[in-house]
Parts: C-alpha cells; structure tokens; sequence
C-alpha cells in the first residue's frame, strides 16, 4: 500500500488484553511510514473511560480522541461487543471508525460485530510476519485512505 | 462479488478496470442510479431472483446518484439486518465536511475520495480491494458466488 501524507502522527486506540498480541501491534505500528501513537488499554471498561474521558482518563491531553479503534472481542470487565455497542450508541464517539481485531471466527462473533455498527472484522493471523502485514495494510487503509470525519481537512 | 453504484462511467471503468488488473476472481456488478442498486439488493423487479442478485461481499457507493442518491441508499441497506454485514464504503469526489458526517451518521464502513488523478485511483481501488476482500471479514465470505 502507498502512503498519503498525514499533517500530524495519529492516535490509535488498542483495546487488547492479551499483552502478546499488544507487543506486536505496537511494533508493526511502530514501524509504520504513517506517524501515529497507540494508545492501548486491557479491558473493556477501561476503554470507555478512556473514549469518554471519564477517572484516569479525564485530561484530555491524556486520551486525545483516536482516528481508529482496534477492539478485540474478549476481553474482562466489559466485553468487545459491549464497548462496540456504547460507541456506536454515542453522539461524540460513533463517527470514530471502530476495527474488531480479534482470534475469532465465529459466525455469530461477525454476525453480532455488524449489527452493532463495526466499520470493519480483522482475524488476528497465527503466523508473525502474517500479522505484521495485516497492521501495515491496516494502518495505510484507515490511517491514510479513508477520511477522518474530525480532520480539520474536512469542510464544515 | 462487488457491487459498484456509480454513474460516472469513466469512474465506472476505472474502478473495473483496476479490480481486472489485480487478478481479482471477483465478478464486479454495476449499477448506474440509487434505485437500481436498492433494487439489486432488496431483490426486487428485474432482480427478483436471487440467483441472478448474489449478496455482495462489498459495496462501492458513489454519493450524488440519480433517482436515489448515496446518501438514502446507504440510509436503507443499514437499516436492514440482513444486508448490515455487506460493507459499504462510499467512494466519492466529495469533500464536503456535512458528506462526510451523514455518511458516519448512516454507518457507511468507510469512505474514501476518488483521487483525481489515474494513476492515484488505480492505487487507491488496489489497497481497497486487497482491505474489504483480502484481509476483512465480511457476512457474506462463505458466498460461493464470492
């Protein structure tokens, strides 16, 4: 994939309690010719508060709104599909593309992910390398392509 | 396959175009107006079977469509459980900040400008097709006629 030039490294909210799979995550990213920070939580709950501002995540220099959200599915405290539902339900946060990354294939996990308004369901893939293309394509088609609709780019 | 709404025809062939060129098994349906593509999807009038109107596996969604534009039509698809899975992403020229807004408010996937510029298009329906029908998961993906 080609790059588009960016004006400012972009935010990336990683929503993953498996700390493997975060660690590969944040160095394929970190790699990546799109400048961009992760910002990454374990758990469901935590998500929120950080998307709402809300407890640890109140300053907003702390939990600046992200350009896209990876969310995996099973995670503790609140699950994938709860999180999905509250940001799609949210006047502020329902625009921010929101990516289900997780190991399930069920048809039902898909299923659910799209009547709850995912924008997008990535199967995390067993093989290293595999995932570290995936983050590459992933981070130049929403990072780069697709049109953030906070951009100061954007007429309003 | 793809259903491509668009009723620019020099878009259209571009679009056809590169998909070809990348070897895609992926068998692209056209349509030219917002109403023809609901037709398409809601299997009604000459789509009545649904043999000859496979479910998609992505939609590419011009906004500024006759009879019915983008906007509505993607209004209408997501509001139907069985074709929420399918994802749209609108592919415009539009820039517009309120375009881009409904089209978040109606839950298009994605949206994405056409470049101006050929050969910047080309790359552009490249990465696309390698992200909607390469790398996501989409409701349809067990679709034979794929």
């Amino acid at each position: 994939m080609k790059m588009k030039v960016k004006s400012r490294p972009l935010d990336i909210l990683l929503v993953e309690d498996n700390e493997d799979h975060a660690e590969i995550v944040r160095r394929s990213f970190s790699g990546h010719q799109v400048a961009n920070t992760i910002h990454h939580v374990a758990d469901g709950q935590a998500a929120l508060d950080y998307l709402l501002r809300q407890g640890e995540y109140a300053d907003p220099k702390k939990s600046p709104r992200p350009d896209v959200i990876l969310l995996d599915l099973r995670l503790p405290k609140l699950d994938g599909l709860g999180v999905l539902h509250e940001i799609k339900q949210a006047r502020e946060l329902h625009k921010i593309p929101v990516v289900v990354l997780t190991s399930s294939k069920d048809d039902a996990d898909v299923s659910n992910a799209y009547d709850s308004y995912a924008n997008s369901y990535l199967v995390k893939p067993l093989d290293f390398q595999k995932f570290t293309d995936l983050m590459r394509d992933l981070g130049f088609y929403w990072l780069g392509w697709n049109v953030n609709p906070f951009d100061e780019g954007v007429s309003h | 396959m793809i259903l491509l709404v668009e009723d620019n025809l020099d878009h259209a062939e571009i679009v056809m175009r590169s998909f070809k060129a990348q070897q895609s098994a992926h068998a692209i349906h056209h349509v030219t107006d917002g109403e023809s593509a609901l037709d398409y999807l809601l299997r009604r009038g000459e789509y009545n079977d649904p043999q000859k109107s496979p479910k998609p596996r992505l939609i590419l969604l011009d906004l500024r469509l006759p009879k019915v534009d983008g906007l509505e039509v993607l209004k209408e698809i997501k509001q139907i459980e069985d074709l929420r899975g399918i994802p749209v992403v609108v592919l415009t020229s539009s820039q517009a900040g309120n375009d881009v807004k409904m089209a978040c408010d109606y839950h298009a996937n994605s949206y994405v400008v056409k470049p101006l510029e050929f050969r910047k298009f080309t790359e552009l329906i490249g990465d696309l097709g390698s992200y909607w029908l390469g790398w996501n998961v989409s409701s349809v993906d067990d679709d034979t006629s794929g």
